[in-house]
């Protein structure tokens, strides 16, 4: 404990991705700067009381040294209480300074009055993956996608956040401060990253089995790539071309898997897992866990318990023709 | 004026004065009282005993296997997360290991122990012979014993909870928690509240009917003011997660829908009525710290208290401000700011009086003449650890930082610092102080002093890099987490704490089973204290005291070194025990204690009966209380005792 200052500082030199000081944006940035000067504060303090304590240590024991020295010595009494009451003073004060700056971080951070939305996505949290709907007025501009959330870089993005299950909790260290999905509940809040980039982040609520397995990414783009990636998901899923990719929809379409999984254009439409429609425009699966390659899409496909034990996708026996032209398919889904 | 056999033919009187009764410490006496106060030897006395010091010793020695139960979880944990993706333990058992080792150290450890150590001492500082019902503190413990059990029974039959201590709702709801994992977690709660009320209950009504003549409020010692804030806390807040628990329950076993949005129930419902009494059970916890480390200071820093109204105060404050600051848990929810900003405002507030009590602990210090014993390193080390504790809450306290930090790694660094800073460091200050008071035995100061440094690297060791985890975006209750995040080595550190902190919990029990078997002689007063648990015999005869002192001040082993001036009249051939008032301490009638009996082991039988068989088949809660009825029958059967006889007692 005596060394929390200097491990401060050196985690500031050897930061993760998903370190909170390390902010890629105004909303974490905020809290950033607030988080600093409360650490240093806090250090500080904690100096302090060793200084205390040592002092008070040294004072006693010359005190003990003392024969002659009676229980209570008023007028020492008298002096410390002095002390007390000036370092309750000082406290005081600082823990007034501290409210006040909290007070004005969270306005730091709230949505600006007035400010217009020019693009609201939902998030809903379940058990063990997120999906994401960028709402519209329009709803064959609707896009429906999990996992991977593409943001214009500079712009404030609204998020409003739910759950369908248990309660999930939306993080992305780097962008903002964490809200709880509620089922019944929608949560309001924005993140904004200041440069293009990848940022991750998992959920932050326990939920379950795979709580450490419900992993998020955010990716922001430059407006334009932005652009042209939205209407690339406005697309249907990509009708198979080879003879292997038509027999992998066929595998996809009466196996297990359209039951639970939809890719838009096709006669898989079901929504309880993860939007497939452009899996292969995606850099991870199951939820942020592993990379999107050919590979691992194989052994999640046919052994996902291994890979997140608990998790709610079962289980799928192929035969290796019937498993090399469903992942010839899912790759080709871009 | 002498002790008389029989009933009195005058009204017991208080003694002004020191002065010598003929037959004061005769053995005839201690025969006569062992004799009524005793229990049965063998397992017949061990099952029906209601003696407090007894019943809180069991209690005590049960918490503490809990408290290994629960580090053991914790090092299983701490050595799946070693490294990442480690193998170890699957998300299934590790879910059960970390709301195990959250429900275990809460309700079967921390505020049990607390309540011992209370139930143990506080008749003794008081100077009584027992608590104020003492067949209820007797069914409180089996109660408690039952609850603990039926816990680990369930985990090491694939049945421990798996929700986490808190139990969020929907998670632990029947939809997402099929099975009797999160039953048995919800009737564990049942029971320990049930025994944890039963504990406040004694010491709220011992500490103010059973006050030793001339004991105002003004000269109560600091312990039993703690530990009387500890209880009204807990009468307060935990009938509201009994009542939490109870609508889960009933949502898992008989349909209702308290907490399912579905059907207009709220799951936050559970979070608010959770935390009402999560937050205040951390300063329940906290409080008894402050309250040990109040006894130990003045006996080691050789003064009286140093701000005695300011820790009283300090006391009271922190005990009311906690119950307006439990949505500090829940700012990730959606909350209205005005509401966030108020709990922003009273979370900080708490570090006032917490500051207060303190900064009067060092001045008690530096204004003291402080001998460096054992006890009194864990004081420093209380200073040191809660320190950073606190501290970390204020962080956690600003909504915008928590909105980071909550729900990280961060969140257990801190408990960690606060719990063992504010309760483990004073309760192994309290174990060296009291050991031997209750076995009559020193422990080694040699170990005791290893043990502390041990205690207080492992406590740096295995938190810090949490709180620095935190800060470096990992969440916390997973049981595994990716490479590459810049997670590893900080784990790995904790790690080896953990480690140390075992070792040293380890030390403590050797020195301990050493000292119990073959430590040096204490003798009544080994440290030279003040409070009135120092006058008796070490370990306590089963009646506390040959004749009930009568005290002038707070530390009235001090103020008279001689002798004590002592009550008479007080009958020495039945149970009875000395009522005061509550406010001045003046005598006012005697009045009869039960004894020994196997009711409340019957009656805490039929409870478990009621809870546990009620989580399988809900005849149980027919067959249950009609068993409770002949227990309490039994419990209640009028013994012939002339109730008649209790007069006043004359003031001197």
């Amino acid at each position: 404990m005596r060394w929390t200052l200097p491990l401060l500082l050196l985690l500031g030199a050897c930061a993760g991705p998903r370190h909170v000081l390390e902010p890629r944006g105004p909303n974490a940035g905020a809290i950033s700067r607030m988080a600093i000067y409360s650490f240093w504060a806090a250090g500080v303090t904690f100096l302090l009381v060793i200084l205390a304590l040592v002092a008070v240590w040294r004072a006693g024991a010359r005190r003990a040294a003392r024969a002659d020295a009676d229980a209570i010595d008023p007028a020492a009494d008298a002096s410390a209480t002095r002390r007390v009451v000036l370092a309750l003073a000082a406290v005081t004060v600082v823990l007034f300074v501290y409210v006040g700056a909290s007070v004005a971080t969270g306005s730091a951070i709230a949505w600006p009055r007035g400010e217009p939305e020019p693009l609201v996505i939902e998030v809903t949290g379940k058990q063990w993956w997120w999906q994401v709907r960028y709402v519209t007025r329009d709803p064959s501009r609707e896009v429906l996608t999990a996992n991977e959330i593409h943001i214009p870089a500079g712009v404030r993005v609204r998020i409003v956040g739910s759950a369908s299950d248990v309660i999930h909790s939306f993080w992305i260290p780097s962008l903002a401060g964490k809200q709880d999905l509620i089922p019944g509940y929608r949560t309001s809040f924005w993140i904004r990253a200041d440069r293009p980039g990848a940022y991750g982040g998992q959920c932050a609520e326990f939920c379950g089995h795979q709580h450490a397995h419900m992993g998020l990414r955010v990716v922001a783009q430059p407006p334009a790539d932005f652009r042209a990636w939205y209407e690339g998901q406005l697309a249907s899923g990509a009708p198979p071309r080879t003879a292997s990719e038509r027999h992998g929809q066929a595998v996809f379409q009466q196996r297990t898997c359209a039951m639970c999984h939809r890719v838009a254009g096709t006669e898989a439409g079901s929504r309880v897992g993860p939007d497939l429609t452009h899996l292969a425009t995606r850099g991870h699966i199951a939820a942020g866990t592993l990379t999107n390659t050919r590979e691992h899409l194989a052994r999640w496909i046919t052994d996902p318990q291994s890979v997140k034990p608990g998790v709610r996708m079962p289980a799928t026996q192929l035969s290796a023709a019937d498993r090399d032209a469903l992942l010839d398919y899912l790759q080709s889904l871009r | 004026m002498s002790v008389t056999k029989g009933p009195p033919s005058e009204p017991a009187r208080v003694l002004a004065g020191a002065a010598p009764i003929p037959d004061r410490d005769t053995a005839a006496l201690h025969l006569r009282l062992a004799e009524v106060w005793g229990d049965a030897p063998g397992l017949a006395g061990w099952l029906t005993t209601v003696d407090h010091k007894r019943i809180a010793l069991r209690y005590m020695v049960t918490a503490f296997v809990f408290f290994i139960l629960g580090g053991v979880e914790a090092a299983l944990m701490r050595a799946q997360l070693s490294r990442p993706e480690n193998g170890l333990i699957g998300p299934d058992l590790y879910n059960q290991l970390f709301s195990t080792h959250g429900t275990t150290m809460m309700f079967l450890f921390a505020v049990p122990m607390v309540e011992a150590i209370a139930l143990y001492f506080v008749p003794l500082m008081l100077g009584t012979r027992n608590v104020a019902f003492p067949r209820l503190n007797a069914y409180g413990y089996w109660t408690y014993l039952c609850g603990g059990t039926l816990l680990y029974v369930g985990l090491l039959s694939n049945t421990g909870p798996d929700a986490g201590w808190f139990a969020y709702t929907p998670l632990s709801g029947p939809e997402f928690s099929p099975g009797k994992r999160m039953d048995v977690w919800a009737q564990m709660i049942t029971f320990t509240e049930i025994a944890g009320i039963i504990s406040a209950v004694e010491i709220i009504a011992t500490a103010f009917l059973h006050r030793a003549p001339g004991m105002a409020l003004q000269r109560v010692p600091l312990f039993v003011w703690g530990m009387v804030t500890m209880s009204v806390m807990v009468l307060f807040a935990m009938p509201v997660v009994a009542t939490d628990s109870m609508m889960l329950a009933m949502d898992r076993l008989v349909g209702t829908h308290f907490f399912n949005i579905a059907e207009g129930g709220d799951p936050l419902l559970w979070q608010h009525l959770f935390w009402f009494f999560a937050h205040p059970e951390v300063y329940i916890i906290f409080i008894p710290g402050l309250a040990m480390v109040s006894a130990i200071l003045p006996t080691f820093t050789r003064r009286p208290a140093f701000g005695y109204p300011a820790l009283v105060m300090s006391q009271l404050s922190i005990a009311f401000l906690s119950f307006s600051l439990w949505v500090h848990h829940m700012f990730a929810t959606p909350i209205p700011q005005v509401g966030q900003g108020f709990f922003t405002a009273s979370s900080v507030l708490v570090a006032l009086p917490t500051a207060v009590a303190l900064f009067c602990f060092l001045a008690m210090i530096g204004t003291g003449r402080p001998r460096w014993a054992t006890p009194m390193l864990f004081v420093a080390g209380f200073v040191i650890v809660f320190t950073v504790g606190g501290l970390t809450g204020v962080i956690l306290a600003s909504i915008p930082i928590d909105l980071q930090m909550t729900d990280t790694m961060f969140v257990p660094g801190h408990i960690h610092y606060v719990l063992f800073g504010g309760f483990v460091f004073p309760m192994f200050g309290a174990f060296y102080y009291w050991f031997p008071k209750i076995t009559g035995r020193m422990m080694s100061e040699l170990l005791g002093r290893i043990q502390f440094g041990m205690m207080i690297t492992g406590v740096g060791l295995a938190f810090t890099p949490l709180l620095a985890l935190g800060v470096a975006g990992m969440p916390r209750r997973v049981y595994t987490y990716l490479p590459g995040l810049g997670w590893d080595w900080l784990n790995q550190a904790s790690t080896v704490g953990a480690v140390l902190l075992a070792l040293s919990v380890g030390l403590f029990l050797v020195n301990a089973i050493r000292s119990w078997r073959g430590g040096a002689p204490a003798g009544p007063d080994p440290w030279g204290g003040g409070t009135l648990e120092w006058a008796t015999s070490s370990p306590p005869p089963a009646y506390n005291f040959a004749h009930l002192p009568v005290v002038a001040g707070r530390e009235p082993l001090w103020e008279r070194p001689d002798a004590l001036p002592v009550v008479t009249g007080m009958h020495d051939d039945r149970r009875e025990l000395l009522v005061t008032s509550a406010m001045d301490a003046i005598p006012d009638v005697r009045e009869a204690s039960l004894g020994p009996t196997i009711a409340p082991l019957f009656a805490a039988l039929a409870t478990a009966v009621t809870f546990i068989g009620g989580i399988f088949f809900p005849q149980a809660f027919i067959v249950g209380p009609a068993l409770m009825f002949p227990a309490l029958l039994m419990w209640g059967w009028p013994r012939g005792e002339p109730s008649s006889d209790r007069p006043i007692v004359e003031a001197p």
